[in-house]
């Protein structure tokens, strides 16, 4: 554990002196004051910047948590049983998790449109219509991940648990708690394609100040307003909020071993 | 399952004896298991005896349910309870443990098997008193030795109370030791009224153990009397020969 | 186990429950463009209106272009955009209800502070920008149907120098928003059209400079027009109306010319007019 701290620690502070030297050699002239601005954002804790972090967090926490609730059943339910069309759809997944973000928002943005479906709600540009791009962008990783995270498990489980008669959901909610360790890297993995992408977010949440707008529209905004201060200082949050996720992870990692 | 919560009585409802008519099983065209018929008898330790291949580990887990023969059935003296969690229980050749301490996986099983709350504890506790696992409850059961993990399954089974007890090989893979402590805990178990049926290479174990004893080879059943007049007075020629240990033919 | 799922579950969604309470209940959407919501304007106006009129705005920023169809498809109850001739079509055709004027700043040629096609010795904008075709020298484009890019096409077409013959060695597309491009026109050091606003309130200038400005076609009107709520009923029309009117009063004229960047007035107020 304590390894690992270190590596994580050594990284941050490598990540944060290569973005302060990528910064310098584009901007000369007052490199350093600007980047020191951004420290000063983000150690101040300015209320700007704590409202998006906090959107942010909501938005893609809220995502991996729905499609976790939706995905995780459903990744256990193909590794447990074998049906027609079953490898299809295992195909269908791990294609999906390299869906493009923006076409995922442009599909959820036709959807929620007035002019769309589900027009009737007014749900475009809310948080609502952010969550549910990113828990669709999210869902394949966290089934495709679950099926191959329990796949190894149900073989292992499957006598003993045909012979405790158990039933199929008994049966895939105990392989989901033997499987929580791995799954919780397939929870991280979800978080961070959700927090990390701007394409889909930007197009159904239109980066609304105050309302819908994130860390990544925000630094994609500030970044055409060449005000780079407040967008290095999200990034920064950024990295480091995906770094500490990790180190958690690895942490929690540490006591699997302990049980197997 | 298919059978509501019942309470598990072993006097007033019992599922034994197992009866096997006309059992076969077959898997790619290859022939398993051939026209199987047999009542066991209700009381007594029951073991099963034969060469490799001879299809015995597939008998007990047609017999506990988990594959369903091609032709023939399994018939039981109650059908419907013996579907019932925890009437019936198997210990496999290499113990399956959860990732979880010892006294969770016990747990489980009581909770999956629908045993009455209020005696979990009771049960845990005399479960792992009879395995000697007392001061191990807290450990989780994948670092446990194969020996202590093997009887950590038996003290699972031992704490639902089940009619009928399946061991595949439940030594295969144990030192002497080990294997005293096991049979020791499988003597334990059968003297509660649990039928014991119990596949072993082991011919001393099963002359140790065995009320009955069964003779399999290429797929049937040869040979199935007390365990006493199997050893001494074999009636079939390959029975003799597997006993001599000149059982060349099979292979 | 299930006590601790549900433990987990629980303090996931309290965590997910502290939020919320920076967005009223009361709302309208705004759909205006990249480059009005660049200039900073927005940041100064809507905090005031939302005060006085509890009715919280909801800006969604895109080109003029995209901005118009959002509108038509009824996902933004008000439009203020800057493209005349588009505004007057959404109206004629029953999209909007009516069209006032609001504001006008003007669009600048920025470019590199050598000018290799000596544009700012030009006499108007048409000589300045058959100058950078002949001598062949990097212009970027917005190239994203908005409204500046719309009115950059115009010029073009005014000057003689059709799509054909802005050859794509020298006319770059950026597809972007107005910052966007600017940051594109800075890192390869090229001409290309702003409004002014914009280009006060933008931050990386590097060797870019204004190189004209001033001449009447480059004129930037803005207009704002109320959703035509007969075709779609949702619209928070009497919500809409409170804003354009407060956008067209005394109140909120002189607060548009009271907006300043880095000294110099952004916007001129001209609702009326």
């Amino acid at each position: 554990m304590q390894i690992n701290t270190y590596i994580a620690g050594f990284l941050l502070i490598y990540i944060a002196k290569l973005v302060k030297y990528m910064y310098r050699i584009t901007f000369m002239n007052d490199s350093a004051s600007s980047f020191q601005t951004a420290l000063q954002l983000v150690t101040s804790g300015n209320p700007e910047l704590v409202e998006i972090v906090a959107l942010s967090l909501k938005v893609s926490l809220s995502a991996v948590v729905f499609a976790s609730l939706l995905g995780m059943p459903v990744g256990a339910l193909m590794a447990m049983r074998s049906f027609p069309g079953r490898a299809a759809l295992i195909t269908l997944f791990n294609s999906l998790m390299g869906l493009p973000p923006v076409v995922l928002g442009l599909v959820v943005y036709l959807l929620l449109s007035r002019a769309g479906p589900l027009g009737e709600y007014g749900l475009l540009f809310t948080p609502e219509a952010m969550i549910l791009a990113q828990t669709l962008l999210v869902l394949p990783i966290i089934i495709a991940l679950t099926r191959q995270a329990l796949s190894d498990l149900h073989v292992e489980y499957a006598e003993h648990f045909h012979s405790l008669r158990l039933s199929m959901r008994a049966e895939a909610f105990a392989l989901l708690w033997e499987g929580r360790y791995a799954l919780l890297t397939t929870l991280l993995a979800g978080f961070g394609r959700a927090s990390a992408e701007v394409g889909a977010v930007m197009i159904v949440g239109g980066n609304i100040n105050h309302v819908t707008r994130v860390m990544t529209t925000s630094i994609a905004m500030e970044t055409s307003r060449g005000d780079f201060t407040l967008a290095l200082a999200l990034g920064i949050v950024l990295v480091s909020i995906v770094i500490l996720i990790n180190a958690m992870v690895s942490v929690v990692q540490m006591r699997e071993r302990r049980h197997q | 399952m298919l059978v509501p919560n019942q309470d598990v009585n072993h006097q007033t409802n019992s599922i034994l004896p197992l009866t096997l008519e006309g059992v076969h099983y077959q898997v790619d065209g290859l022939q398993l298991l051939s026209d199987i018929s047999i009542q066991f008898p209700p009381k007594g330790t029951i073991t099963i005896v034969g060469p490799n291949g001879a299809g015995k580990t597939l008998l007990l887990r047609i017999c506990h349910g988990l594959l369903s023969p091609s032709q023939g059935r399994i018939l039981w003296a109650d059908n419907a309870k013996a579907l019932v969690p925890g009437v019936q229980s198997m210990v496999f050749q290499r113990p399956v443990m959860l990732r979880r301490s010892a006294t969770d996986n016990l747990m489980f099983a009581m909770k999956a098997s629908k045993v009455p709350v209020e005696q979990r504890a009771v049960r845990l506790e005399q479960a792992l008193e009879h395995a000697k696992l007392s001061s191990l409850k807290d450990r989780p059961a994948k670092k446990m030795s194969g020996g202590e993990q093997q009887r950590l399954a038996l003290a699972r089974c031992f704490a639902l109370q089940p009619q009928i007890l399946f061991l595949d090989e439940p030594t295969a893979h144990l030192d002497p030791v080990s294997i005293s402590h096991v049979e020791r805990l499988i003597h334990t178990i059968a003297e509660t009224g649990c039928q014991i049926v119990m596949v072993t290479h082991d011919l001393a174990q099963a002359r140790r153990l065995g009320s009955f004893t069964a003779f399999m080879k290429g797929g049937q059943l040869v040979e199935f009397s007390e365990t006493e007049t199997f050893f001494t007075n074999p009636q079939s020629e390959a029975l003799s020969a597997f006993l001599r240990g000149q059982d060349f033919n099979n292979n | 186990m299930n006590l601790r799922v549900v433990c987990l579950l629980g303090s996931l969604f309290g965590l997910l429950g502290v939020n919320s309470s920076y967005s009223e209940d009361r709302f309208i959407t705004l759909a205006s463009t990249t480059s009005t919501e660049n200039s900073g304007l927005f940041d100064h106006l809507l905090p005031v209106f939302t005060k006085e009129s509890g009715i919280e705005v909801r800006v969604v920023a895109v080109g003029t272009g995209k901005a118009i169809r959002m509108a038509q498809t009824g996902d933004a109850d008000v439009l203020l955009v800057h493209h005349r001739a588009s505004e007057e079509v959404f109206v004629e055709e029953g999209y909007g209800v009516e069209r006032f004027d609001v504001m006008y700043n003007d669009f600048v040629i920025v470019g590199p502070d050598g000018d290799p096609a000596s544009i700012a010795t030009k006499s108007n904008v048409s000589e300045a920008l058959q100058a950078i075709a002949e001598n062949a020298v990097i212009f970027a484009s917005r190239g994203d149907d908005s409204g500046t890019h719309k009115k950059e096409l115009s010029l073009w077409d005014s000057a003689g120098i059709d799509s054909s013959k802005r050859d794509s060695s020298w006319y770059r597309e950026t597809g972007a928003g107005m910052g966007a491009t600017l940051n594109v026109a800075s890192g390869i050091n090229s001409y290309t059209l702003t409004d002014r606003a914009t280009w006060l309130k933008f931050a990386n200038k590097g060797a870019l400079k204004i190189l004209l400005e001033g001449e009447p076609p480059l004129f930037n009107q803005y207009g704002v027009i109320k959703v035509n709520p007969e075709r779609h009923p949702h619209i928070k029309h009497a919500d809409g109306q409170v804003l354009i009117d407060w956008l067209i009063s005394e109140r909120g004229q002189s607060l548009i010319n009271d907006y300043q960047i880095v000294g110099e007035q952004g916007f001129f107020a001209n609702a009326g007019k």
